[in-house]
């Protein structure tokens, strides 16, 4: 019973990650009809706007103290970050909270780069055939990739979550069940709830804005919303931009559980693409539904109880719904029809 | 970017007197080998190949492996301080090279996939003409890697490989390991748990879903059921999960007091920084503080797990603060070099390279049968885990083993383990029977 | 008699590029990229390009999967060797089979659905191929470490004919004749001109217009009353033989297997590699394979040494800075030029390679100055569409 208690909770919280991360790429893919490979690699540039927060904050002044030596034999560098140098205690709380304060950054930074790269590179490619948009989003993906290998090495970079934070809260005794039985992290809970609030908050901005039913109009037909002389390139490039910020977001808040490196975006790549695949494209809500199911199963599908019955059951299940899913409902959960079929 | 001109300094002159001395017995040892082998070297320099991960995950365990290659050739050719040349017992090398030749070196990119390592290393052996190929990151590389270069008829110095296959059922004549595996880690550690944690432990392992995983959960396993820990569960990830939430669950109403992470590089950096979220090491369980190992640590990624190392034990090939000669020497020349320590996987590449070139001298030849057979069985010391023995039955590396603990007081963002203890090589020494394989025959190749 | 194994019209296409496979040792030299490993390599990826060039190129559907079709042809070639006999011809045969029968199977269920749809379901079943062979079929696979010769394996077929004690490995042979270095690579070579004949009669068949046909509008096809899946399904399973095929002659060319041959990234460097080409031309995908190949192996091996080699003419202190600079973009960094190239060139030459070859042969007929060699060039360059 706790175990199963603990796999659904566990599955919820991967779900509302995986339904993160595509939100982003269904909004590209539904409303500009790009197939976006460079979407993990803007997960990934929004971690790294957590890296970057981070060693600004932590920059360290550098005394050398001559009477130590390192095992090399240079003197022994001191070095005091700069910010509890000049702010004190201030200095301190603003280290500990870098990576919810990296959202703030994150926020321009990656609409900025949205903006750059729809208004450069991918508007040119709305006519072109999706090969051409695969090739040119993978390749600006390895540029972007080898740019943050180039500043920041290949390791993993620790970002850890602020210290109220650190603990594990205990959800069994909540629930009346035995204390101890179900704890999970508090960070995981609030990155479900940030899940919940950015995805929220992103349906309401396409449903009860004016822009938002623009948008989903020119989704539902592109030229007749141009014939109505609405310059509806303007609001596809906030589109993309809205997308980069989705994607940005979701790679800070994630640094915590997984230290980013530059390789972080590729590894999600392929799962984001699933998501969005099985939920439909172009569909929101699809893609929510995906994600939560994604989670759910593949948590449950990594259990030993499982695994004994079917062998290796883990490292396919995704794939596995995937491959049911598209059988059974040839547009994923909630798809249209006509989207991206050609 | 460093500057790459180099203060040429001159040799060390007691160093070339020793080396001299020494060299004096290859005359009555050397063999009459065939002048016709593989990549038989014309001119007068000889090409080494460095095949190191420069993509992928491991780009910076190959970059510190690099650097390190690049720091021996410098050390061979007589440039730079010495380093262990100064240090490792008995040393024929002369520091002008290998054999009077100067040494030269080619470099690619395995991007951790044997199929890029092998395709690599065919073109430093067709195209380069590199005698010798060495480096690498993973143990699947380096199995493959092997295998190409005895079929190629040239040497294989293995790099990080920490499979018991890699001398065990795959062993080959032409290939060599420096680096310790996974039953030496089991075997050293064992001890060290029992004394911390006692003999009655409930352990769960999770452990990376292929060959190297598997075999070090099997080696831990053993070594830890040996010393009266009981194995509750060895559950099985997938390698490159990123998030194991849903495996470490199942561990905290398992009765578990001990979890054991059989993963390397960014699998443990997640398992195990996951595993922290989740609070298992605040847990008690069976009326004792739950724990959590790491039989295989690398300095290197383990910074990527911040703070969540400290005070978790396990095992490593060889660490930058130990304080003998050889290692305060090699230290010393790599930090004046690249302003940071040497990672255990620089360690192992520097001191194969050394020792490759030793044999070469010491054998009189390059002819790959005459290397195998100056290195087979060669005792030294000095490189840094005192004596040191390349086994002549299996090509293992026979050394002492550091059991190291995550440093609960850093001085420094590079002083991350700490050595608790150093295991005598007697105690992680196995019959090489018990991993079977077949070292087979020498392959000098054609020239 | 000529003409009737081969349009007149793509004669000099075809004799020309016999021409160029078979000198490429020679033309390769001076790129540095002449020797045995990377010409058999860009011949076996360039068989592999040429079929995915025929389910790709002509139909339109993109499949992401084709690497499982490659780990399977390696897996049976392996397993030939270690069962039959060293002997290259009975692996070549089954991989082209295998890679076929897993391709009739994936495609029978892929085919179902098409556009993305399609794409993610190749990718899938690829993905399952790939994690349970690095997984829970090491028994068959090896795993990790990948599929090997070993001195005892059984060999039949050998040990039936001959009864001699080896004392080490047995080399790959084709009736005696090695299958590694140059020997290698004319095999290799031979194969992909007889498979690049095979295409080019594809593209000009009755079929190949059928394909076509698919690409530009299936529903309307379908309106006519025509069933379009046997004719993709059939396009689709020629594609996975030739994967297979690649995947054959990389271990009869280096007798290993291993799964990660089996990875997304592989069926999404093909992908790259025609796209880069030229998809739907017939020479592009062979040019797109040899230009990644070419990036992997030569670029990544350039390292700073090499450079300030290359730089030496400069003053020293242009010749530091020309390394530093240089030095972003091969050895460590060689994913960052082949990066930029992608963007580059899909920017500027959205038919790829063929592409900039095309208008390079136009404004030498424009300059006047064309001579017979730059028309065929274009004329190769002329997209099949």
């Amino acid at each position: 019973m706790d175990v199963i208690l603990l796999q659904l909770l566990n599955g919820l919280d991967k779900g509302g990650a995986y339904a993160l991360i595509a939100l982003g790429l269904t909004l590209t893919f539904g409303t500009l009809g790009i197939v976006n490979f460079a979407h993990g690699a803007l997960f990934m540039l929004g971690a790294f706007c957590a890296v970057t927060v981070k060693s600004v904050l932590s920059m360290q002044m550098i005394a050398l103290d001559p009477t130590k030596k390192t095992a090399w034999g240079t003197p022994l560098e001191i070095k005091t970050p700069y910010v509890e140098a000049w702010f004190g205690d201030f200095g301190a709380v603003l280290l500990e909270y870098s990576v919810p304060v990296s959202i703030l950054l994150a926020i321009p930074i990656m609409l900025l780069i949205g903006v750059v790269i729809e208004r450069g590179l991918i508007k040119h490619f709305y006519k072109r055939p999706h090969a051409d948009q695969i090739l040119v989003t993978f390749g600006l993906a390895i540029v972007m990739q080898e740019i943050i290998k180039a500043i920041f090495g290949a390791n993993p970079i620790p970002q850890p979550a602020p210290e109220i934070f650190a603990g594990s809260a205990d959800v069994g005794s909540w629930l009346g069940l035995k204390a101890g039985s179900v704890v999970y992290p508090w960070w995981r809970m609030v990155y479900l709830a940030f899940s919940a609030f950015v995805i929220a908050a992103v349906f309401c901005f396409l449903q009860f804005t004016t822009f938002g039913m623009v948008v989903r109009a020119g989704m539902a037909d592109r030229e007749t919303v141009g014939l109505m002389g609405i310059d509806i390139d303007r609001r596809f490039t906030i589109v993309f931009g809205l997308a980069a910020i989705v994607a940005g977001m979701a790679g800070v808040m994630y640094t915590p559980i997984l230290s980013p490196d530059y390789h972080m975006g590729m590894d999600f790549l392929v799962l984001s693409f699933v998501v969005v695949v099985v939920g439909g494209m172009g569909s929101l809500p699809g893609a929510i539904l995906a994600g939560f199911l994604l989670g759910i199963l593949q948590s449950f599908a990594s259990l030993n109880e499982v695994k004994n019955i079917f062998p290796g059951i883990d490292q396919i299940i995704i794939y596995l719904v995937a491959v049911v899913t598209l059988l059974v409902r040839p547009r994923g959960l909630m798809g249209r029809k006509g989207v991206m079929e050609s | 970017m460093k500057k790459l001109s180099v203060n040429r300094r001159t040799v060390l002159k007691g160093t070339t007197a020793a080396a001299a001395g020494l060299a004096m017995p290859t005359f009555f040892h050397s063999k009459a080998y065939a002048a016709n082998f593989t990549n038989a070297p014309t001119g007068g320099s000889v090409t080494l190949g460095f095949n190191v991960p420069q993509t992928g995950a491991y780009a910076d365990e190959g970059g510190d492996e690099l650097r390190a290659y690049k720091l021996a050739v410098k050390h061979l050719n007589g440039e730079g301080d010495g380093g262990m040349l100064n240090t490792i017992k008995p040393l024929s090398l002369k520091g002008n090279g290998i054999l009077g030749k100067k040494v030269a070196y080619v470099t690619g990119d395995t991007q951790t996939k044997s199929d890029a390592a092998r395709a690599s290393a065919k073109r430093m052996i067709e195209k380069d003409g590199a005698l010798m190929i060495t480096g690498g990151s993973s143990s699947g590389v380096a199995i493959a890697t092997q295998g190409l270069c005895q079929e190629a008829g040239v040497i294989f110095m293995a790099g990080l490989t920490h499979s018991n296959d890699t001398t065990g059922k795959d062993k080959k004549r032409n290939g060599f390991r420096h680096f310790f595996n996974a039953y030496m880690s089991g075997a050293a550690l064992a001890p060290v748990l029992k004394k911390n944690y006692g003999a009655d432990r409930n352990a769960y392992h999770l452990t990376a879903d292929y060959t190297w995983g598997w075999t070090q959960e099997e080696s831990i396993k053993n070594s830890t059921e040996a010393i009266g820990w009981n194995t509750v569960n060895a559950v099985r990830t997938p390698l490159g999960a990123g998030d194991f939430s849903q495996y470490i669950t199942p561990v905290l109403n398992s009765g578990a007091d001990v979890l054991i992470l059989n993963h390397y590089g960014k699998d443990m950096i997640n398992s195990l920084t996951q595993a922290v979220q989740f609070g298992l090491r605040d847990k008690v369980v069976n009326g004792k503080d739950f724990t959590i190992v790491v039989p295989l640590y690398s300095r290197l990624m383990a910074q990527g797990a911040g703070k969540n190392v400290k005070g978790i034990f396990g095992s490593t090939n060889w660490h930058w603060s130990l304080q003998d000669a050889g290692s305060k020497a090699f230290v010393k020349s790599f930090g004046q070099e690249y302003g940071f320590p040497p990672s255990q996987a620089a360690h192992t590449c520097y001191v194969q390279t050394i020792m490759y070139a030793d044999a070469c001298e010491r054998a009189g030849t390059f002819n790959p049968c005459g290397v195998v057979e100056a290195l087979e069985g060669h005792k030294f010391d000095g490189a840094g885990n005192g004596a040191t023995e390349y086994r002549a039955d299996d090509h293992q590396c026979f050394k002492d083993v550091l059991v190291v603990k995550g440093n609960e007081n850093p001085t420094s963002q590079f002083d991350i383990l700490e050595v608790v203890e150093v295991t005598p090589r007697s105690q992680v020494e196995y019959d090489p029977k018990i991993f079977g394989g077949n070292l087979g025959a020498c392959n000098a190749g054609k020239a | 008699m000529m003409h009737n194994l081969i349009n007149k019209r793509d004669l000099p296409l075809f004799l020309g590029f016999i021409v160029v496979v078979l000198l490429a040792p020679i033309i390769m030299n001076p790129l540095g990229a002449g020797y045995p490993d990377l010409l058999q390599k860009f011949a076996i990826f360039g068989i592999f390009a040429i079929g995915f060039n025929i389910l790709f190129g002509l139909t339109g559907y993109l499949s992401f999967g084709h690497a499982a079709f490659l780990g399977v042809g390696s897996y049976t070639a392996v397993w030939t060797f270690k069962l039959l006999t060293m002997n290259v011809v009975p692996a070549i045969f089954l991989s082209t089979l295998m890679g076929g029968l897993f391709a009739l199977l994936i495609g029978v269920v892929s085919l179902r659905r098409s556009g993305i749809y399609f794409s993610i379901l190749t990718l899938a079943f690829a993905q399952m191929a790939y994690n349970l062979a690095y997984s829970v079929l090491t028994p068959i696979t090896n795993g990790e470490t990948g599929l090997q010769l070993r001195l005892h394996d059984p060999r039949y077929l050998d040990n039936f004919l001959t009864s001699s004690v080896e004392t080490s490995l047995p080399s790959t042979t084709f009736f005696g004749l090695s299958m590694s270095g140059f020997s290698g690579f004319y095999f290799c070579a031979v194969i992909l001109i007889i498979c690049f004949y095979v295409s080019l009669r594809i593209f000009r068949s009755p079929f190949g217009v059928m394909l076509r046909a698919v690409k530009s509008n299936q529903e309307r096809m379908s309106y006519t009353g025509l069933n379009t899946r046997p004719y993709t399904l059939a396009a689709f399973v020629i594609s996975g033989m030739f994967a297979g095929l690649a995947g054959g002659l990389m271990a009869v060319t280096d007798p290993l297997a291993g799964a990660e041959r089996m990875q997304w990234t592989v069926g999404g460097e093909v992908v790259l590699m025609t796209i880069l080409g030229g998809a739907g031309t017939l020479i592009g995908p062979v040019l797109g394979a040899v230009t990644i190949k070419y990036f992997e192996n030569i670029f990544s091996s350039l390292n700073d040494n090499i450079l300030m080699g290359f730089f030496s003419f400069m003053p020293e202190p242009l010749q530091h800075a020309a390394t530093a600079v240089a030095g972003l973009f091969v050895g460590e960094g060689w994913h960052l030029t082949l990066g930029a190239l992608f963007v580059i060139i899909v920017v500027f030459l959205p038919g790829g390679l063929m592409e900039g070859l095309s208008r390079i042969g136009k404004l030498f007929r424009r300059g006047g100055g064309g001579d017979g060699k730059k028309d065929a060039a274009a004329k190769f360059a002329t997209p099949a569409e």
